[in-house]
């Protein structure tokens, strides 16, 4: 046999069975134990890595999602409802599961047709900051047509969700824009100030007014639902279920039609009105004009319409009664009045001769009347402090600051609540500013001369208020000297700290005789009429004929641009942006004072002309109305 | 002989022998035919989960696996001689048809796979080679002596190199691994020595770094992923970590059928094709995988068995390389859906969702039914 050569092997098939069966039989070993190594892998992760398998694939499956408690509703002290909640479905889509975004905005316009401004305002939504998988809103309310036509659809539309929501909803619409405030949608950013687990399905925030300052009873507490999702985070079912717990439900002391009152009043001007109950310092109406509607906001606007507000010269959303910080003119002057008496530089019987005009002693400048004129002079004649009030003479209270000084003056102002903020729940309410000599050293290097207590005592100068405070100088008036802090919560259904306030620290003790003599010569102000020229009060003329109840009050005028010397404030000359602001302090009824105003109006001219009519629309409003609101009756 | 006299010789009581009279005259082996039908109806159970109780699409895979079973019978009643005859044949016309694909074929997901003949439906060449190659391995080495010389291994290897790197080149580098595997399983039983296999195996293992060199980069990451799916979770890991989460959280007897919460949420990625078992081990759990595997086992034995049996060489290699090949298969499959090799599309045998791999897997059955029933020729 010749082994070489493969041709001339000789075959053996006995012995090529054997060596197949061998073969086999070696392989069929091999294949037993390869599928024994299966068997142990599976048995691996089947049996000794079972639990932390069957723990991921819970994971995988189970989702806790938060659910957004609904925000509590705010009412007027009537129980109409100024701020709510509305059911919306909207259209969202979670760009992250979406396989395609132009393709299924592409059908998505196919089915239910997006407006440009749609378009647009979700290419916007999509660029701003959000949490990761957080849905952006494409429509915010779908009507039950293009909710059927989304739903058959469905499949074809991952990462689409319809989400069911409340939107917040304030029905007033701008009426009570800055009193309410306004919800907006919470950013990227306000989740670094706000309890991430406490906001993780809440999709809004009190931004503003009493959505602000009440953000947190509002919000109410999330709740929590166990749901079992699918590989693209659709729910198919929900296991279990904490349900969250409603925001407080808020009774405001506000009065939706005395606000209306108020913004009719106004009647378009620049300008704001305070109305608070001086017994409780209850706000009843809070109004600044222009306003906005917050129903724009809570979306966010779009930049050029935000931009157009923003640049608005008569300014909508700056929120004047609260952040309006305005001299208060002779608004002050009651309150000059009581310092200049306790402090004994002059008493209800002192009077002098008015020349139309006051100097200080071994100087020339002479520091007007409102009454003086280039042509004839001026002067009222012989004022003591009633009249001094009632004429408000500027010459006698010059006399007064001459001789008080700025510390009385400031402590009196301090009193009354100026230079702080005694609210209790106004977001964002301004402090004003009482001037001293300390402080016009400290900011400005200089020391207090004479001259600016002359300008202190007819409340011009550093001085500043804000219509809020100035309304609680009314207040604190109307209450003979006991403060009040103003307050917009009167109810709620949940036990809030502010419906128990602090009290405001106590005034020092003026004398009752001359708080009745200072509201006597306010009263004066209102009703003292049909006398010869130069004896009325000053508001008489504009609201005093035909008053049906007892109004105290006093006009203030407060300087934008200084006049120069010698000459005359002519209002016909002035931009309409520079000449005075008007201001009205008012309460009634004297005897028993149900309601105490402040109104601003902006460049209005003479507080008594400008201001008063809107101060008596409102206290006419409220005093006769003819019904007693509820609060009334249940405090008989 | 008269029929009357041979069902004379026939004890009347014996019916089982009867039968496998029967089955014999279609050239079936009642044993391997009961096992392909108890693992394709467990298949079918899992597979209506899978597929979400879809009856439509499960009446449609049983129609497919009655096709196949159809074309099974039919491929056992091929001689086997001429089916050695053919074999160059059938082997040529494959790799005509592999370059065809290259040329002209039809691209679906990034592959050129197909080959369009109007008027026929979508073929692909690549599972004809699956049959083709063992069947020219087998057909070559029997007219040799064997153990196989050095020279005809090396011409095999050719044999086998060729279509495995046209199939790779589409890419499939599935397909080209069950391809080689195939006909490397024939050479093994044509008892080269051991020797050579283990050489061979280091040889492999030691060229490595080059193979790393060569693959393209969705295969490197197939790889990476397969060390360490949590790298990337969401992305390429995604499958092989939920398949694994779905294998795992069945225990030891399962969530239950239609329960699985991995597949029927849709975590588990191609849950009816070729992640089915991970389907089958979250509903019936680690028992219930164990049956399948038992069945899987009892059928590559009883083929092992088939080709011992054989006539002749080729019948006996064709049989042995065509039962390794199913092994293969399965190893793969299973070995990938648990996360021990890297994903390649290659199906549960009997069990996915799909036609062609059926028919394949049933016309390879088709021929050891062959072997397993067409007697020796006398011995001259």
């Amino acid at each position: 046999m010749i082994m070489d050569s493969d041709s001339l092997k000789l075959r053996n098939p006995e012995q090529e069975l054997r060596q197949f069966t061998g073969r086999a039989l070696t392989l069929w070993v091999a294949l037993a134990l390869a599928i024994a190594l299966l068997v142990f892998r599976l048995f691996q992760l089947q049996v000794l890595e079972h639990d932390r398998h069957a723990a991921r694939s819970e994971k995988n499956r189970i989702e806790v999602q938060p659910v957004a408690p609904p925000r509590g509703e705010i009412y007027d002290r009537k129980g109409r409802l100024l701020a709510g909640n509305l059911p919306v479905f909207s259209l969202m889509v979670v760009k992250e599961r979406v396989e395609d975004l132009e393709a299924t905005l592409a059908l998505l316009d196919e089915l239910i047709g997006l407006t440009a401004a749609e378009k647009a305002a979700f290419e916007r939504r999509l660029g701003q900051r959000r949490r990761p998988l957080e849905p952006v809103t494409l429509r915010l309310r779908l009507d039950s047509e293009a909710m059927a036509r989304l739903a058959v659809n469905r499949y074809r539309l991952p990462g689409v969700e319809i989400e069911a929501g409340l939107l917040r909803h304030y029905p007033e619409g701008p009426l009570l824009a800055h009193a309410v405030g306004s919800v907006r949608r919470l950013s990227e950013a306000d989740l670094q100030h706000v309890d991430p687990i406490a906001y993780s399905a809440t999709r809004f925030m009190g931004r503003l007014g009493v959505e602000a300052h009440y953000e947190r009873a509002l919000h109410g507490a999330v709740g929590h639902e166990r749901v079992e999702t699918d590989a693209r985070g659709r729910i198919t079912r929900t296991l279990d279920r904490m349900p969250p717990r409603a925001g407080a439900n808020l009774t405001l002391f506000l009065d939706r039609d005395l606000q209306a009152a108020a913004v009719a009043a106004l009647d378009g001007r620049r300008g704001a009105v305070v109305a608070l109950d001086p017994r409780s310092g209850g706000i009843l109406a809070l109004a600044s004009t222009p306003a906005y509607d917050p129903n724009e906001f809570i979306w966010g606007l779009e930049a050029e319409r935000f931009r157009a507000l923003q640049q608005d010269r008569d300014q909508p959303l700056f929120n004047r009664p609260v952040q309006g910080q305005y001299a208060p003119g002779s608004t002050f002057k009651p309150l000059v009045a009581l310092a200049a008496v306790t402090e004994g530089v002059t008493d209800w019987e002192r009077s002098l001769r008015d020349p139309g005009y006051y100097q200080l002693p071994g100087q020339s400048r002479k520091y007007r009347d409102w009454s003086w004129t280039a042509s004839h002079g001026g002067g009222q004649g012989v004022v003591d402090l009633r009249k001094a009030i009632y004429r408000s003479s500027n010459t006698y209270f010059f006399d007064l600051g001459a001789r008080l000084g700025p510390e009385p003056m400031a402590s009196v102002a301090r009193a009354f609540g100026l230079g702080d903020n005694r609210a209790v729940d106004v977001h964002g309410a301004r402090r004003g500013l009482v001037p001293d000599s300390g402080w016009k050293q400290q900011t400005q290097g200089a020391p207090w001369y004479p001259g600016d207590s002359l300008n202190y005592a007819i409340g011009q100068g550093a001085l500043l208020v804000t219509p809020l405070q100035l309304a609680t100088v009314a207040a604190t008036l109307a209450n003979r000297g006991q403060p009040v802090r103003p307050r917009f919560l009167m109810a709620s259904d949940t036990r809030l700290a502010e419906l128990a306030p602090a009290p405001a620290p106590p005034l020092p003790a003026f004398a009752a005789e001359d708080y009745a003599r200072v509201i006597d010569a306010m009263e004066a102000v209102v009703h003292r009429g049909n006398q010869r020229f130069g004896e009325n009060g000053t508001a008489w003329a504009y609201i005093g004929r035909d008053l049906p109840y007892r109004m105290a009050g006093k006009s203030g005028t407060a300087q934008v641009v200084e006049i120069p010397q010698g000459e005359e404030y002519n209002e016909a000359l002035l931009e309409e942006r520079q000449r005075k602001h008007a201001w009205f302090m008012a309460f009634a009824p004297v005897e028993d004072p149900k309601i105490a105003v402040a109104v601003l109006v902006e460049n209005g001219g003479g507080g008594s002309q400008v201001a008063a009519p809107v101060a008596r629309a409102v206290l006419d409003a409220w005093l006769l109305s003819g019904e007693p609101s509820p609060a009334q009756v249940a405090q008989q | 002989m008269s029929a009357a006299d041979f069902r004379r010789t026939l004890r009347p009581t014996d019916r089982f022998a009867r039968r496998q009279l029967w089955l014999r005259r279609f050239h079936l082996d009642l044993p391997l035919v009961a096992l392909i039908l108890l693992t394709a109806g467990y298949g079918l159970l899992i597979l209506y989960s899978a597929l979400d109780r879809d009856v439509v699409a499960l009446q449609g895979q049983i129609s497919r696996l009655a096709v196949a079973l159809g074309v099974m019978v039919v491929v056992a009643q091929i001689d086997l001689a001429v089916l050695q005859r053919w074999a160059p044949v059938i082997y040529g016309l494959g790799m005509v048809m592999l370059v065809l694909v290259l040329l002209v074929g039809v691209q679906a997901k990034g592959a050129q796979r197909w080959l369009g003949v109007p008027g026929l439906p979508r073929f692909q060449p690549s599972e004809l080679m699956k049959l083709a190659v063992p069947l020219m391995v087998a057909a070559f080495l029997a007219d040799r002596p064997l153990p196989p010389t050095g020279k005809t291994v090396l011409q095999v290897l050719a044999m086998i190199a060729a279509p495995a790197l046209l199939i790779a080149l589409q890419p499939d580098l599935g397909t080209a691994i069950l391809v080689a595997a195939a006909g490397f399983a024939v050479v093994l039983l044509a008892g080269i020595p051991w020797r050579w296999v283990f050489f061979a195996g280091f040889a492999g293992l030691a060229a490595l770094p080059g193979l790393w060199m060569v693959m393209r980069d969705y295969q490197r990451q197939r790889v990476l992923t397969l060390i360490d799916p949590e790298s990337d979770p969401l992305g390429a890991g995604w499958n092989i970590i939920q398949s694994k989460i779905a294998i795992g959280s069945g225990g030891l007897f399962g969530k239950g059928l239609f329960e699985g919460t991995q597949s029927h949420l849709n975590f588990l990625p191609e849950s009816h094709t070729d992640f089915i078992i991970a389907v089958l081990a979250e509903e019936l759990g680690f028992l219930g995988v164990l049956g399948l595997l038992t069945l899987y086992f009892l059928l590559l034995t009883r083929g092992l068995y088939i080709a011992t049996q054989g006539r002749d060489g080729f019948s006996r290699l064709l049989a042995g390389g065509l039962t390794l090949t199913f092994f293969t298969y399965l190893f793969v499959n299973v070995a990938m859906v648990s996360g021990l090799l890297p994903v390649v599309g290659v199906p549960l045998p009997l069990v996915s969702y799909g036609g062609t791999s059926a028919l394949t897997l049933l016309a390879g059955f088709g021929v050891l039914m062959a072997v397993a029933t067409q007697p020796k020729p006398l011995a001259a």
